[in-house]
């Protein structure tokens, strides 16, 4: 039963933190088809925002107040880089990806500089120490921490998009964005609550990261390929297809890691969803409306 | 894409042969006389990312694909290349010195083949574009493209070095290769071996040009930038652009794994940040810089990247981070086409006095 249970709940905390981060990638993926490969320092910073809270705030109540500022700096950066590069590439999403990398590249050696190229430690508040009992499993508080706050954001992130009228005009400029403007959506406006959004959801994945591991420089680097292999196989754009794929990544990653070893089954997962792109290509749901280039 | 920054019709041929002649007498002639032996070394080093930008201004360039995956086939060119010179290094018989420590003195079998410099020749030549043609196959031929086609290449690139690093006892994990002797008989160490090295960089560099000079020129060179800006219409024409592609992506990765193969010798390691998924986008870099879609843009900017690097490590470690993220930004945001593009921009601007918008083009999906 253990062999069964213990790569189970792995996989779902790996898929959870996965989901964290992805949704927001989708949301900004989805909305102006811009790749933001900045996405992974964004969780960085989040992370770092974390450790820097945690200076200040006590231990039992740090994280409660990291999750919320991790969101507002991580979608503070969302802002500011959609303001000042992404704003004048719209339609040249190969472009946004190696511009956004340059951004990475620059954040992270900025990260290197301010807080040094070794790893900070952020401990976990004592309300999360404990361990629950699942199916004669001891499963860490923690870890089910991550699971319900991946949940939680999945759930308040598509009742935003279906029933606030923001969420209305985020989804109008996805499906067609030359309509949306046409009927008085102000797109720009949408892409930057979209962008704030996103980058927001980033920041909150680097707060929770820092209860699994810790946090450097190349936090960001080490999850953003394993983010959008997500993204591509649930289908850009699409929140159901990010939830299935992130906690099915983490799921089947997990089975392969007993099954083999680490390096081996990252390699076998590549195979897999290269194999399940030559059956679905355009991911587990498709965005039928706009098609990207 | 904005099909006005990027070039449509090649340059004509007396050009590409004049310029290619200029970049062979700089090579053969200028770059041994005017430079120290550990500036040409570096130099070399910088060629045989040359090598490799030549590719990607034919696959990225030319036919729209953004390969971030190019490490794969760099690593499996230098890889070979390395166990021929470990084995080499190891004499006849003998186990390479690494695997004494790793892997308790044993060799796997799978390893004997490289003894051979033929054999080792053929796997850098024929396993990177083989690997290319299944990847490339698969993925075009199910009309994967843009955006899709580039995370996917990464991913591979990610999951190929995680691969190398896991796998320590054939591949050195992540010290990766190094301390090599020889060089198919050849001491690595004499000058005149290392002025050699040089010229075969360069040798392959013009003769990888020319090749693309002449496939520029080509019909294929057509079909390929009208796959790149126009993909539907070439398919109602009857040509099935994803074998355009296809031959394209095959091309560049042959590049690559001969750029990777000589890369080793040159610069005596080869190791998974070699060829990760970042290392991968590093080498885009040249090719952005210098203009993807240009004969010479990628050459020319890989060479000024790797001079960069060396000069900004030199003398402010970190500041490299800093200026390559920079050259990103900039040149892709501000200059789409690379320097080469330049020189028809300034023209544009003086034509037409008023510095206008450039028509954006939208290409069809």
């Amino acid at each position: 039963m253990d062999a069964f249970l213990t790569p189970l709940f792995t996989g779902i905390s790996i898929g959870s933190v996965l989901l964290l981060a992805a949704l927001g990638l989708t949301l900004t993926f989805g909305q102006m088809g811009v790749i933001n490969m900045a996405h992974g320092e964004f969780i960085m910073a989040g992370a770092y925002t974390a450790f820097l809270v945690q200076a200040i705030v006590p231990d039992d109540l740090s994280l409660l107040v990291a999750l919320p500022v991790g969101f507002v700096v991580g979608g503070l950066m969302g802002l500011l880089l959609e303001a000042t590069v992404i704003r004048w590439m719209y339609h040249r999403p190969l472009d946004t990806l190696l511009v956004t990398f340059g951004v990475g590249l620059i954040l992270q050696q900025l990260a290197r500089d301010i807080f040094g190229a070794p790893a900070k430690q952020v401990r976990s508040p004592g309300w999360l120490s404990g361990q629950v009992d699942i199916l004669g499993y001891q499963w860490p508080v923690s870890r089910l921490f991550i699971t319900a706050l991946a949940l939680v954001a999945v759930g308040l992130l598509t009742a935003a998009l279906t029933y606030s009228s923001l969420g209305r005009s985020i989804r109008a400029t996805v499906q067609n964005r030359d309509l949306a403007e046409t009927l008085g959506v102000s797109t720009r406006r949408a892409d930057r609550t979209t962008f704030f959004i996103g980058s927001g959801l980033a920041g909150i994945a680097g707060v929770v990261l820092t209860l699994v591991g810790s946090t450097g420089p190349n936090l960001g680097t080490s999850y953003i390929i394993d983010v959008f292999l997500v993204v591509v196989a649930g289908g850009i754009g699409q929140i159901r297809g990010t939830v299935i794929a992130a906690f099915g990544l983490g799921i089947v990653q997990s089975f392969l890691v007993q099954a083999t070893n680490g390096s081996v089954a990252k390699a076998l997962i590549f195979v897999l969803i290269f194999l399940f792109l030559q059956v679905r290509p355009q991911g587990l749901f498709a965005v039928r409306t706009r098609s990207l280039v | 894409m904005n099909r006005s920054t990027l070039s449509r019709v090649s340059a004509p041929a007396w050009r590409n042969a004049a310029g290619i002649a200029l970049i062979a007498v700089l090579l053969f002639a200028v770059a041994p006389a005017v430079l120290s032996p550990f500036r040409l070394d570096l130099l070399a080093k910088y060629l045989c990312w040359a090598i490799v930008a030549v590719g990607i201004g034919l696959a990225w360039g030319r036919g729209g694909m953004l390969v971030l995956g190019q490490g794969v086939f760099f690593g499996l060119g230098a890889y070979a290349m390395a166990f021929h010179l470990k084995l080499e290094q190891a004499g006849p018989g003998g186990v390479p010195d690494f695997m004494g420590l790793y892997a308790g003195g044993q060799m796997p079998g799978w390893w004997e083949p490289f003894r051979s410099g033929p054999f080792t020749l053929l796997v850098i030549l024929v396993l990177p574009p083989l690997v290319a043609a299944i990847v490339g196959y698969a993925v075009l031929k199910r009309r994967v493209k843009g955006a899709y086609f580039a995370i996917l290449s990464q991913a591979l690139a990610a999951a190929f070095a995680i691969l190398l690093i896991g796998q320590i006892k054939v591949t050195g994990g992540f010290n990766g290769l190094n301390n090599f002797t020889t060089f198919f008989g050849y001491n690595l160490f004499l000058p005149e071996n290392r002025l050699m090295l040089f010229q075969i960089c360069s040798t392959i560099l013009v003769l990888s040009l020319v090749l693309m000079a002449l496939l520029y020129t080509s019909r294929f060179g057509e079909l390929l930038i009208a796959s790149r800006d126009a993909e539907e219409r070439v398919r109602f024409l009857g040509t099935d652009p994803a074998n355009v592609k296809l031959v394209a992506f095959v091309i560049a990765a042959f590049l690559a794994g001969i750029g990777g193969a000589m890369f080793v010798p040159v610069v005596g390691i080869v190791s998974p940040s070699n060829v990760d998924a970042v290392a991968s986008i590093g080498l885009i870099a040249g090719a952005a810089l210098g203009g993807r879609a240009a004969l010479f843009g990628p050459a020319v900017g890989a060479v000024a990247v790797g001079f960069a690097q060396s000069r900004l490590s030199e003398t402010f470690p970190g500041a490299w981070s800093y200026f390559q993220g920079a050259l990103f930004v900039f040149i892709i945001l501000l200059l789409p086409g690379g320097l080469a593009s330049l020189t028809e921009k300034i023209g544009g601007l003086r034509r037409r006095r008023s510095p206008a918008r450039p028509t954006q083009v939208e290409v069809a999906a």
